[in-house]
């Protein structure tokens, strides 16, 4: 395959629809959270990943993709740009501190598996103190980094512009980095839920994590068999749902904050069929090929009703059915909460396939109250 | 030692003092009355401040264009077409459509941004988050939950357009309708 096939190969596949489909069908096999997939995963052999040879090869590859970025005309600028330097080191860092993880959490798997204590485990006698053990690390470490910072704000320049000005905003307008996957939010919901109501809850549901996780295994050593729901749901919602949204951010999006494949030429006038219509209009005007109701709350009531049952009907059901050893364990108050924090983050890939399938702006819309959802 | 330790003024369960005697009520009135002034000193010194930082929002000069500007005469503007002369000073749009010319406000109604005008497209275009709007100022892609506002426009006596940013026109309350949203020519 030619060079240029396979850059509009990788172009192809980057669109969002694709490679978001692509990594949240293919996360369950690479983190298995339960039997059937972790049989698929070790008969497939995705567990090579984790690997001190999957390892490399992932790196490899990772830099293979960079190497051809940075000798393609169109990548090259992006990758080079001051400001999406952090995202390489991002892209480089989260692989390999994930891989690590994954890595000795597998080794000891297979030590608890034959009956031997997992690699961290210490004598209880043979003390580490913090001071002077740990506190002298965590000082070199301050001090390579602060060492890493000089170098880089030599090296680089930093991306100052011109003075801002109001009637001219910069094409595409990108936040920086550590927002823009609330920036790739707010593309699919309202201000008020994709930057109020989410960080919200990003914030608050990272800190119930340790009052809602009552598994007690894994403390104070890696595994991955023995909280492997846990790992998978934190896992998706971090690499998928905020990384990944990151880099899409930094480098699949061009002018008019229309999606481009890596490769691609920022095409100002590139001409992308986005007319999005609110799940009222769709009901009354598309399905019923009636007018809209002139009252609000009627206009809206299937959205409303749509998301009661999300947010209030869903839960019960899942209660009766599917959850019901869960909630048992877990008890109402913990699988309450459990349930607002994994509603709200799945909130958002539904919302990016409702607005990918048909076009859907607003499941909610009453901009007469600013009230969108 | 231990016979001279001195038994606490307010132990619990000591009955040397009857709960609520004179001296005892004195004290607390004046507590309280120290208490009141505190709190009033406190509540004056607070709402002095916030009275100084809310005057401090209202300059006393404004350094920016105003609010009402003349824009030309209707023959200026080509039918169908989007002048942008004052979208730097003004935050405006003048469209001139088949029948009407209107002012549109500059900022997104998604977050505020400022979209630009693409001629080859036909419309206005979020570089945000990818809002779109036709010419007219209906939203019809990405988030933007409602259409560009329209200020107030009318004629002068000398012929002449004026706009004025301090009133402003929304579609989905129905006020586009309204006679001073936009210009009959």
């Amino acid at each position: 395959m030619s060079l240029a096939a396979l850059k509009s190969v990788i172009d192809a596949i980057s669109a969002p629809t694709i490679s978001f489909t692509i990594l949240t069908v293919a996360f369950p096999f690479f983190f298995p959270p339960t039997d059937w997939f972790e049989k698929i995963h070790r008969k497939l052999g995705f567990w090579r990943l984790w690997t001190k040879k999957g390892g490399i090869i992932g790196l490899l590859l990772i830099t293979a993709f960079f190497v051809l970025g940075y000798f393609d005309k169109n990548f090259n600028i992006t990758l080079t740009k001051p400001d999406n330097f952090p995202i390489v080191l991002l892209i480089y860092s989260m692989f390999f501190y994930i891989w690590l993880g994954m890595y000795k959490a597998y080794q000891n798997d297979e030590r608890l598996d034959a009956g031997l204590k997992p690699n961290e485990y210490n004598d209880p006698d043979d003390k580490v103190l913090v001071w002077p053990d740990l506190v002298y690390i965590e000082f070199i470490a301050l001090i390579l980094f602060q060492v890493f910072l000089i170098v880089w704000s030599i090296l680089v320049a930093a991306p100052i512009e011109e003075p801002a000005n109001p009637a001219a905003t910069p094409n595409p307008s990108k936040a920086p980095w550590y927002f823009l996957g609330l920036q790739e939010m707010l593309v699919y919901f309202d201000p008020w839920l994709a930057g109020v109501v989410f960080p919200t809850m990003i914030i608050l549901g990272l800190m119930a994590i340790p009052y809602m996780d009552i598994n007690k295994k894994g403390d104070g050593y890696y595994t991955f068999k023995e909280r492997r729901v846990g790992i998978f749901i934190f896992m998706y919602g971090w690499i998928v749902l905020w990384l990944f949204l990151i880099v899409i951010g930094t480098f699949f999006r061009g002018p008019n904050w229309n999606f481009f494949g890596p490769f691609e030429y920022w095409d100002t006038h590139k001409v992308v069929a986005l007319n999005n219509v609110n799940l009222s209009e769709l009901f009354w005007v598309k399905l019923l090929a009636k007018g809209l109701p002139s009252n609000i709350l009627i206009r809206e009531s299937l959205g409303f009703i749509a998301v009661f049952v999300y947010l209030f009907v869903l839960p019960v059901i899942l209660i009766k059915t599917k959850l019901k050893g869960t909630y048992e364990t877990y008890g109402p108050t913990r699988f309450v909460s459990l349930m607002i924090f994994g509603l709200g983050m799945l909130a958002l890939p539904i919302k990016m396939y409702l607005r990918w399938a048909i076009n859907l702006k607003y499941i909610v819309a009453i901009p007469e109250w600013f009230f969108n959802i | 030692m231990s016979e001279n330790k001195q038994a606490p003024r307010a132990a619990v369960g000591s009955s040397t003092t009857s709960p609520g005697s004179d001296n005892n009520d004195i004290r607390r009135r004046g507590f309280f009355r120290w208490l009141a002034l505190g709190w009033l000193a406190f509540a004056a010194a607070t709402g002095g401040f916030f009275i100084v930082i809310i005057r401090f929002l209202y300059p006393n000069v404004l350094f920016e264009p105003p609010q009402t500007f003349k824009i030309g005469f209707p023959d200026e503007f080509s039918p169908n077409s989007v002048d942008t002369r004052f979208k730097k000073k003004h935050n405006a749009w003048v469209v001139r459509d088949d029948e009407s010319i209107f002012a549109l406000s500059t900022t997104c109604t998604h977050l505020g941004c400022t979209p630009n005008w693409l001629l080859t497209e036909n419309k206005f275009k979020c570089p945000c988050h990818g809002s779109g709007f036709r010419i007219t100022g209906i939203n019809f892609e990405g988030p933007a939950p409602r259409p560009l506002e329209r200020f107030k426009i009318g004629l002068l006596d000398d012929g002449q357009i004026l706009v004025d940013k301090t009133k402003s026109y929304k579609w989905e309350k129905g006020e586009w309708e309204n006679k001073d949203s936009f210009l009959k020519v």
